[in-house]
């Protein structure tokens, strides 16, 4: 779908992030459309993680704004005068991590039902029965009363995703969610964000699978040195680099 | 010539023992109580991020980690008094020097549990929106609380060993009891080796309970 007629989500402008004299991100703009998915790709340590942690406040920027729906981003917990606390905000922003994260004293459908029930207050069995679709949907419906420590990789992560859906929000973030998979268990996962990319799911992906952000992406940003280096169309940024850079850093994947 | 071992003098006054016993389990299970009440307090207030109710935690951590419980229970019976100019009655300053060093201990095993949780399963509640509070109660104090317990129950057992050290300031608990069991029988190795024995009774299935719970999560994690 062509981002550039749809309204943007979330807006980022000017952000910037140091942890002390450490410059991470060095003055980034953004936007991320309705409906978009955007993959985010650069070397280790380029500042990928740090500006997608930034998008959900888990990561306070130094300086620079985000809005949400065109509400500022505001670093408080309940929203205020208009403005967004990261409570309301991490309501309709999820985010699915690296290492899962999954919360090992509960079973895989008490994982996924946590957030709708303890801070949405909904129904428990809505909830559930809500639960039990999406646990379709990621194709673990045996797993629901299984314990996250006796599945795989690639399973714990797609309940990770189905947890962070459970809340059904506006934005999905995947933090490198298929770097601490074994090989044959990344294609499960992005099997999955493939499904959420057709039923046009907002996302902002960071990742290292360069054939897969080509195929399901909108866009992609290449980050280098804490900037967005390059920024265009799948097609544009990996298929056709522009600068040196990128082309030495694709080079590596060999795409 | 061998020693001739004979109990029953010494058990006449199985009254004594068990009412020393049961005075021993008292103060036991009331200052764990209150020390658990106070353990959490400081360990959330040494988690603060103010400054200075962090310091004054670590200060009472230290105070009261740092020197010994005797020395404590002769300071609130016999100096406090003088300084407050209230008379404190022995079993108020046993019940509050039990307490109060419990829980300077239990507050170090707590904070020591919560700390040990991964950042990433409290970002990962923050994640689904959740508050600060509803992160430590609904996510990192289960996991904690599992984690804590084997050296929560060894805690405890040493606490138990230490309440004999509230028959110096004249509490009837078990240990005095042999004290007073000697003095009317004149039988110190039967007195004192029945109190042992109780202690011992009491305490060894604890800590056995303590292996087995720290050998369950070994295999559960």
């Amino acid at each position: 779908m062509p981002p550039t007629d749809a309204e943007p989500v979330l807006t980022v402008r000017g952000l910037e992030k140091s942890y002390n004299k450490l410059r991470v991100i060095k003055g980034v703009d953004l936007d991320l459309h309705r409906g978009e998915v955007l993959a985010i790709i650069g070397p280790s340590g380029s500042g990928k993680s740090t500006l997608i942690r930034c998008l959900n406040l888990l990561e306070v920027p130094t300086t620079g704004e985000i809005a949400y729906n065109g509400r500022r981003v505001e670093n408080r917990f309940q929203s205020r005068d208009g403005n967004i606390g990261c409570g309301e905000l991490r309501r309709h922003v999820g985010m699915v991590f690296q290492h899962f994260n999954l919360f090992p004293h509960k079973t895989v459908m008490q994982n996924i039902c946590e957030g709708p029930v303890a801070v949405l207050k909904e129904p428990r069995a809505e909830v559930e029965a809500r639960a039990l679709e999406l646990l379709g949907k990621v194709g673990l419906l045996d797993k629901r009363d299984a314990y996250p420590n006796h599945l795989s990789g690639g399973q714990k992560q797609r309940v990770a995703i189905a947890r962070a859906l459970a809340m059904r929000p506006d934005v999905l973030l995947l933090d490198e969610v298929t770097s601490a998979l074994d090989p044959e268990l990344v294609g499960e996962v992005l099997q999955v964000i493939r499904l959420l990319a057709q039923d046009g799911m907002t996302m902002a992906i960071v990742t290292h699978e360069m054939a897969f952000a080509a195929d399901v992406a909108d866009r992609v940003a290449f980050i280098d040195g804490g900037v967005i280096a390059e920024l265009g169309t799948a097609e544009s940024v990996i298929r056709h680099p522009a600068s040196e850079r990128l082309q030495a850093f694709l080079g590596r994947f060999n795409a | 010539m061998p020693y001739k071992w004979d109990f029953s003098t010494v058990l006449q006054y199985w009254d004594l023992f068990a009412w020393g016993l049961w005075l021993t389990f008292a103060y036991t299970l009331g200052s764990i109580v209150v020390g658990v009440v106070i353990g959490m307090i400081i360990c959330f207030g040494r988690l603060s991020p103010f400054r200075v109710i962090s310091g004054l935690a670590r200060a009472y951590q230290e105070v009261f980690r740092c020197t010994p419980l005797l020395v404590q229970l002769m300071w609130f019976y016999y100096a406090l008094p003088l300084l407050i100019g209230v008379t404190i009655e022995n079993y108020v300053a046993a019940m509050l020097t039990l307490s109060l060093y419990a829980g300077s201990f239990y507050s170090e095993i707590f904070r020591g549990g919560i700390l040990s949780i991964d950042k990433g399963q409290t970002e990962a509640a923050k994640a689904i929106a959740m508050s600060d509070r509803q992160v430590m109660w609904r996510i990192v104090i289960p996991q904690a609380f599992k984690r804590v317990l084997p050296s929560f129950i060894n805690q405890s057992v040493i606490q138990f060993k230490n309440t004999s050290l509230i028959s110096v300031i004249s509490v009837g608990e078990l240990a005095y009891m042999a004290a007073v069991v000697n003095g009317q029988t004149y039988r110190p190795l039967e007195a004192f080796t029945v109190v042992a024995l109780l202690y011992f009774v009491v305490l060894f299935p604890m800590t056995q309970a303590a292996d087995y719970v720290e050998h369950r999560m070994r295999v559960s994690d």
